[in-house]
């Protein structure tokens, strides 16, 4: 990949377009001032057991937006995650409270196969069979959750039938720290690599951005279309189980809506919903945006329609600057091209 | 040969068709939602009880799949069978309508019991939720559970949730009689019924309230996010729970000691009510009017009354206490 744009000069840049390189920086500033807000309000903001709880309860929701993110980037949208990750979850507690004896690893790699499964299926008909990715996902959102209330024959599994090692996963710390975090800080580094240090990882860009141009050289944009889905759907799969084990219970409307949290957490990290942008680092922004508001407002004691309304406007401002941001940055970007 | 047969055939037929008006047993039928339900189990089990204590016959039937449709091709065959009456968890309040008035029409009386029919395609409802007694036994629950002081909050669904609010309202005023003085109310919060928001909305209950000792949970989802935290966070004994809970779910939580016991509406009883309601309707006793009474065998008297569709209802009563004396024997049923 070439790397000659920093060594270019660049004669002008409005601050606007500053700001824009370091909109991640701005995002920061934003999850600070309600974090400091919420700490004057209710002085057990800052302390190790509520950044504990925040992390630990935004780290499913972070997982699943670095899927997101790939296929936001290739022009895509999956709506069939929140049904993928309940029917993952569901086959993985049906296993455990079945075999007990099952190790917790195989649980997760249960549910990760079948997350893969679903998200391939996503992938065919969006990639070979060239159906909209919101119609085909859409459907498959059905289908998977269908198929969470046929496996489970519209039971659900309870705490008391879940085995204490595969609870213990989700509540066990390394180091003195949750394994969920940690687990999450593995997935952001990974993704951190993979987007920018890898081939895959750039053409998946480059689809994005421009299909025809991307196609005159080479790419196979069909393959890349499908793999992203497929990553997804095996994320939501992997995350299925981390649910379940999590909050001790699988049902067949577990993480129903939850897709529009995890787009959400994109659109406010700064990947463009028209495809070829978004980084890894303004994912993560945008997750710890929404986890500090989840965590935040209801220790702020105020009465709960202002807390919608303000959960609101938060997003809708966070949105404003994205939008102007990009802007700016597209006309000086304009602005400097010599003719 | 063939025609003695079919000889005997009608004579057996002619037989039943006399023998059936005339016969001295009548029979009950009771159409659950759907087959492989083990709530309505519960509820069919305790219906077949209270017909069987009243000498009558019991049918106990069950779609395969929760329709209206396969609902509506079971009431036609208990029509052409001539049961007394017809117990129903509707699929539908208003596709019934048609087959249930053509029932009534031929003199079945119809009982809902769960899941309601409109008014007019029935003659009275069992409610299984009593709102004034589940908003009031929560807070005497909280009363003993705190031994009588210190914080509670509520953990509730959405903030338009209809039930919640009508529950909420009838804790405050049970909460405004002096016994409570010492017990003060520092928050409704509402979960939304999401186990994730529920989560954060207990994790924030006690981070914001120090003091807190009850968290009173009148919903399923919350209840069950709520009981998971105060395990994972060790509590037990510390901040106690109660609330609306499903058995299963609640298993655990119940048996750990961080919810010491809790409520929801006992499936066995509402059948057994719906049972008593049947034969009383068939036999004439109530006409399924306001303000008429009837006697349901163990549970005592029962009043018929005016229900917010503009039918009447039968109230079941105070919820069913659930605690570590008979979770084993609920945690498989529902």
């Amino acid at each position: 990949m070439s790397t000659h744009a920093d060594t270019r000069v660049i004669p002008k840049e409005g601050l606007l377009a500053k700001f824009g390189k370091f909109r991640e920086i701005g995002l920061l500033v934003f999850i600070l001032v309600i974090m400091i807000f919420t700490q004057w309000k209710n002085p057990n903001f800052f302390t190790f057991e509520n950044l504990d709880d925040l992390l630990a309860n935004a780290s499913i929701l972070g997982i699943l937006a670095l899927g997101m993110m790939l296929v936001i980037i290739i022009r895509g949208i999956d709506l069939s995650i929140g049904a993928s990750l309940a029917l993952s979850g569901m086959i993985a507690a049906l296993t455990v409270s079945n075999f007990p004896e099952t190790p917790p690893l195989l649980a997760l790699l249960i549910g990760t196969l079948v997350g893969l499964a679903c998200g391939s299926v996503v992938g065919v008909v969006v990639a070979v069979l060239g159906v909209l990715p919101i119609i085909a996902s859409l459907g498959m959102m059905y289908v998977f959750r269908g198929l969470t209330y046929i496996v489970s024959g519209r039971r659900w599994v309870s705490a008391y039938q879940m085995p204490d090692a595969f609870k213990d996963m989700a509540t066990g710390r390394f180091l003195g720290i949750r394994h969920y975090i940690i687990i999450a800080a593995v997935f952001y580094l990974l993704f951190y690599y993979f987007t920018n240090h890898t081939r895959t990882g750039r053409r998946i860009y480059a689809v994005g951005s421009n299909p025809e141009s991307a196609a005159i050289s080479g790419i196979h944009a069909k393959r890349l279309t499908w793999l992203t889905y497929a990553i997804m759907g095996g994320l939501s799969g992997f995350c299925g189980v981390l649910w379940v084990a999590k909050f001790a219970s699988a049902q067949g409307d577990t993480a129903s809506g939850y897709e529009m949290n995890v787009i959400a957490a994109c659109v406010l990290g700064g990947v463009s919903i028209v495809g070829g942008s978004g980084k890894v680092g303004g994912v993560l922004l945008g997750t710890l945006l929404l986890g500090t508001l989840n965590n935040a407002l209801p220790m702020i004691n105020m009465s709960v329609f202002w807390q919608n309304a303000i959960q609101g406007a938060i997003i809708l401002v966070a949105i404003l600057v994205n939008t102007l941001v990009k802007r700016n940055v597209d006309r000086s970007n304009l602005a400097r091209r010599p003719i | 040969m063939g025609k003695r047969v079919s000889l005997l055939v009608l004579l057996l037929v002619f037989g039943c068709l006399v023998a059936a008006p005339a016969g001295e047993v009548k029979k009950y039928a009771f159409i659950f939602k759907s087959t492989g339900n083990p709530f309505g189990e519960k509820l069919m089990e305790g219906y077949k009880t209270a017909i069987e204590e009243q000498g009558g016959e019991c049918i106990l039937r069950a779609p395969d799949l929760p329709t209206a449709e396969a609902q509506i091709a079971i009431i036609e065959e208990l029509i052409a069978q001539r049961v007394a009456a017809i117990g129903l968890s509707a699929n539908d309040p208003d596709a019934l309508q048609p087959v249930l008035r053509k029932a009534m029409r031929a003199g079945i009386r119809i009982v809902t019991a769960d899941s309601a029919t409109n008014a007019a395609s029935r003659d009275v409802h069992i409610n299984q939720a009593d709102p004034e007694l589940i908003g009031r036994v929560q807070v005497q629950a909280a009363y003993e559970m705190a031994k009588g002081k210190g914080d509670i909050a509520v953990l509730s669904a959405t903030s338009q949730a209809t039930n919640q609010n009508i529950w909420i309202e009838w804790m405050r005023k049970e909460l405004n009689n002096p016994r409570y003085e010492e017990l003060r109310l520092r928050k409704v919060a509402y979960g939304d019924d999401l186990r994730d928001k529920s989560t954060s909305e207990t994790e924030a209950l006690l981070k914001t309230f120090p003091n807190l000792k009850v968290i009173i949970a009148p919903t399923t989802v919350g209840i069950a996010a709520a009981g998971k935290v105060l395990t994972d966070k060790d509590l037990a004994g510390k901040v106690f729970l109660t609330g609306l809970g499903l058995p299963s779910e609640m298993a655990e939580y119940i048996q750990n000691g961080v919810c010491p016991w809790m409520y929801l509406w006992n499936p066995i009883d509402l059948g057994y009510l719906a049972g008593y309601a049947a034969v009383a309707l068939s036999n004439e006793t109530i006409s399924g009017h306001q303000n008429e009474s009837l006697v349901a065998g163990h549970l005592g008297e029962k009043q018929v009354v005016e229900a917010s569709d503009g039918g009447t209802e039968i109230m079941l009563g105070a919820p069913f206490r659930f605690d570590k004396s008979n979770i084993d024997e609920w945690k498989s049923v529902y």
